[in-house]
C-alpha cells in the first residue's frame, strides 16, 4: 500500500513537472518506482526530468509503434522478427524476480519449498490440500495441515502473469499444453485479484491460500514467500544474488534483440522466475536529440542507478550486460543521415 | 385625435423594434439549443460507431458463437462473452433484489413515519453515501466486508441454505469472501443511495390530502404506502430504480475489487465470477493482440445493448402501466 501510495505520489509530481524538453516513455508498471526514483535524482542533478506514463506494457508497446512516446517499456521483450518488422531496438534495463506467497498458519517466510511441477499441478487445482503427497516430498520436516489450497492469480495483464505463467510452461508440459505463458491466460482455478497489492491482500486474508507478487512486494510487506527447487536441482532462497545468478548464465552477445526471458535458467544459485523488464526506442529516430537525451539518462542510470534500485529491491543489470547493451546502442541507433547518435 | 393615433403609431413602432431584436434572440437561442441536443446526439452516435467499429474484428471472428460460449483464452485468442456477461447481469439484479427494499424502506421512513429531527441528519447521511468514491467501495469490500462475510456470513449460508435440495447448489462451496455474492452487497448498498434519495423526493410530491384523506378512512400506513403513495408516484419510482440498476450495471472498480475475476459460471453465487466492466478495467491495458483488444471492445457494446433493453423495458412497462391506470 506504501509503496502504492507512492507511487501515485511520484505520478502526480511528475505530472505537473512535465515539460518540453523532458523525456517521454510509457509502458511496464513493474519497473516504474524505480524509474521514477532515477528520474528524480537525475533531475536534480542535469534538470532534465522523465514523463513515465505506468499504463501497462501492452499500452508501452503500443504507444512506441504509434511514435507517442520517445521509450517504451515492457515486461515481455518483444520477438526478434517483431522487433526487425517494426525497426524497434530492445535492451534490458532493470531485473526483478517473481516469488510464491502462501497464508498457512504456523508455516515462516521461507519454510516450505515448492518445485516447478508442483507449483503448476496446484495452479492447475490438480492439488487441492496442502497435506498433499507432494507437497510433503519436497517438505519432510514441515507440519502440513489437512487444509483447502486457495488459489490467488492477477486478474488484470501483467509481465508478473508473463513469468510465472512462461515459468510453469518450462516446467509443466500439461501446463504449456493446457494454459500456456502470456501476461494474462484462462486460470483453470482460483480467484483474480488485481495488481500486486490485490493478491498480497487476498492472500493474507485467505486462510490456505496461495499467490505470487514481485520480490519487492513480498519483501517489503514481510509475506510468507517459498523458497523454489531451480532446474539444477538446488533449493534457492528469493534474494538479489540469485536473481543475478540467473542472468548472469546466459549468453546475452548470441540472443538478438536481447530476447531472453530469464526463467527456469541453469545454475546451482539461480532463482527460477526472474525477469528483466525491457526498453523499445527506434533504431532510426524521427526525433534523434529526444533519443540522445533518453540513451543518456539510461546511461546514468547504468552507472549510478545500482545502489537506488537495490534499496527498492530490484536487481540491477549485470556490468558485463551494460557494456554489451552499450555496444548495440553505438551500432544500431543512427540519426537521418545514418551518423551514430549515442 | 391625430395626435393619439400618432402616439400609437410610435408606441407600435417601438414594439416593432423590440420585436424584431427579441426574435433574433429567441432565434439564436433556438440554434443553440438545438446544436447542443444534436451534439449529444451526435456523440452517442459516434459511441456507438466507435464500438461497432472496434468490436467488428472479434463479431466477425467469433460471430453470435461470442455471445454464448465461455472461453476466455489469450494464449490461443479464443475469446466468449458468457461469462462476464452472465456475472454483470447476476450481480445487477442481486443488487436489486437487496436495494431496492431497503431503499424503499428508508424513502417511507423518511417521509411517513420518521420523527422531524431525524429527517435531516438521515437525508444528508445519505446524500454523503452517494458522494462516496467507488474505489473506496471496493476497498472497503475487500479489506473489511469480504473477511466478515468469509468468516461468518457465508460459512452460516453454506451451513443452512446450502443443505436444502435444488436451492442449495446457490450457497454451495468454500467460503472465499470474495465472488459474485459480496460484489452484489457492495453494489446494492452503492446504488442505495440513487434510489432512496429518489424515490423519498417524488414521495413528498404525493398531496397531503390524498393520504389524509387514505388515513381518515382508517387505512394502516402500510396500506397507504401501498395503495396511495406508490400508485401516485410510479413513474418517478420506476425512474430511480432504473437509475440504480443502470449504476449497478456498468460500475466497475469496487466490483474488480470484490467479484474474484475469474472467467467462470458457476452454479453458487457464493463462488468468484466476473463482469464485463471489470473483465475490460482488468485486461485492457494488457490486451496486446489485435483480436484480444476487440474482443474487450465487443463486450462493451454488449454491455451498452444490454443498457438499452433495460431502458426499453421500463419505458414498455411505464406505457402498459399508464394505459392499466387510465382505464
Amino acid at each position: 500500500m506504501k509503496q502504492f501510495l507512492a507511487a501515485v505520489a511520484l505520478a502526480t509530481l511528475a505530472w505537473s513537472s512535465a515539460q518540453a524538453g523532458d523525456i517521454s516513455g510509457a509502458g511496464a508498471t513493474f519497473p516504474y518506482p524505480i524509474y521514477a526514483k532515477w528520474a528524480d535524482a537525475y533531475k536534480q542533478k542535469t534538470g532534465i526530468g522523465l514523463n513515465y506514463q505506468s499504463i501497462g506494457s501492452g499500452g508501452g508497446i503500443k504507444q512506441i509503434k504509434a511514435k507517442t512516446v520517445t521509450f517504451g517499456a515492457s515486461d515481455m521483450p518483444l520477438k526478434p522478427e517483431d522487433l526487425e518488422k517494426s525497426g524497434l531496438l530492445q535492451f534490458p534495463m532493470i531485473m526483478g524476480g517473481v516469488v510464491p506467497v502462501v497464508n498457512l498458519e504456523g508455516i515462516k517466510p521461507g519454510e516450505l519449498t515448492l518445485d516447478g511441477a508442483t507449483l503448476a499441478a496446484i495452479f492447475m487445482g490438480e492439488i487441492t490440500s496442502w497435506d498433499d503427497a507432494k507437497i510433503k516430498a519436497l517438505n519432510p520436516n514441515v507440519n502440513l495441515p489437512s487444509k483447502a489450497v486457495a488459489v490467488v492469480h492477477r486478474s488484470d495483464g501483467s509481465g508478473t502473469s508473463f513469468l510465472f505463467t512462461d515459468y510453469l510452461s518450462k516446467t509443466s508440459p500439461e501446463w504449456k499444453d493446457k494454459v500456456g505463458a502470456n501476461s494474462s491466460v484462462e486460470w483453470p482455478v482460483g480467484l483474480g485479484a488485481k495488481g500486486n497489492e490485490g493478491v498480497a491482500g487476498q492472500t493474507t486474508q485467505t486462510d490456505g491460500a496461495i499467490g505470487y507478487v514481485e520480490y519487492a512486494y513480498a519483501k517489503q510487506n514481510k509475506m510468507t514467500y517459498t523458497k523454489m527447487v531451480n532446474t539444477d536441482g538446488k533449493v534457492v532462497e528469493p534474494k538479489t544474488a540469485a536473481f543475478q545468478a540467473a542472468a548472469a548464465g546466459v549468453d546475452w552477445a548470441k540472443s538478438p534483440g536481447y530476447y531472453v526471458i530469464l526463467t527456469n535458467q541453469p545454475g546451482a544459485e539461480s532463482w527460477p522466475i526472474t525477469g528483466a523488464s525491457f526498453i523499445l526506442i527506434y533504431k532510426q529516430p524521427d526525433d534523434p536529440e529526444a533519443v540522445k537525451t533518453a540513451l543518456e539518462f539510461f546511461d546514468w542510470a547504468y552507472q549510478d542507478g545500482d545502489k537506488m534500485a537495490e534499496d527498492l529491491d530490484y536487481v540491477p543489470i549485470p556490468d558485463k550486460l551494460v557494456g554489451l547493451v552499450k555496444t548495440t546502442w553505438k551500432s544500431s541507433v543512427v540519426d537521418g543521415s545514418g551518423k551514430a547518435i549515442y | 385625435m391625430t395626435q393619439i393615433a400618432m402616439k400609437d403609431t410610435a408606441v407600435l413602432g417601438t414594439f416593432a423594434v423590440h420585436g424584431r431584436r427579441q426574435r433574433l434572440q429567441d432565434q439564436l437561442f433556438r440554434a443553440a439549443t438545438l446544436f447542443f441536443a444534436l451534439l449529444v446526439l451526435a456523440l452517442l452516435g459516434g459511441v456507438i460507431l466507435a464500438l461497432i467499429v472496434g468490436a467488428w474484428p472479434a463479431l466477425g471472428t467469433f460471430g453470435f458463437g461470442f455471445l454464448y460460449t465461455q472461453v476466455w483464452n489469450p494464449v490461443t485468442e479464443k475469446f466468449g462473452g458468457l461469462a462476464p456477461i452472465y456475472g454483470t447481469i447476476v450481480t445487477s439484479a442481486l443488487a436489486m433484489l437487496f436495494g431496492v427494499p431497503v431503499s424503499f424502506g428508508i424513502a417511507m421512513f423518511i417521509t411517513e413515519l420518521c420523527p422531524r429531527w431525524l429527517k435531516r441528519p438521515l437525508g444528508i447521511a445519505i446524500e454523503l453515501l452517494a458522494g462516496i468514491p467507488s474505489i473506496i467501495y471496493g476497498i472497503w469490500g475487500l479489506f473489511v466486508l469480504a473477511p466478515f462475510l468469509q468468516h461468518t456470513v457465508q460459512p452460516f449460508l453454506i451451513g443452512t441454505l446450502g443443505n436444502l435440495p435444488l436451492l442449495g447448489k446457490l450457497f454451495a462451496g468454500p467460503p472465499y469472501g470474495i465472488g459474485i455474492f459480496t460484489a452484489a452487497i457492495i453494489l446494492g448498498i452503492m446504488v442505495l443511495p440513487f434510489i432512496t434519495s429518489i424515490t423519498r423526493d417524488v414521495f413528498e410530491t404525493v398531496p397531503p390530502m390524498l393520504k389524509e384523506s387514505a388515513y381518515g378512512l382508517g387505512a394502516t400506513t402500510w396500506e397507504v404506502v401501498w395503495k396511495v403513495v406508490l400508485p401516485y408516484c410510479r413513474v418517478g419510482v420506476i425512474g430511480a430504480v432504473m437509475l440504480g440498476l443502470g449504476r449497478a450495471l456498468g460500475e466497475t472498480m469496487a466490483v474488480t475489487f470484490v467479484i474474484g475475476n475469474a472467467h467462470r459460471i458457476t452454479s453458487s453465487i457464493l463462488a468468484p465470477g466476473t463482469t464485463i466492466s471489470a473483465v475490460i478495467a482488468n485486461e485492457f491495458t494488457e490486451a496486446v493482440g489485435d483480436l484480444y483488444t476487440s474482443s474487450l471492445i465487443a463486450l462493451g457494446l454488449i454491455l451498452f445493448v444490454i443498457t438499452f433493453i433495460i431502458l426499453a423495458l421500463a419505458k414498455l412497462m411505464l406505457m402498459r402501466m399508464q394505459r392499466q391506470a387510465g382505464r
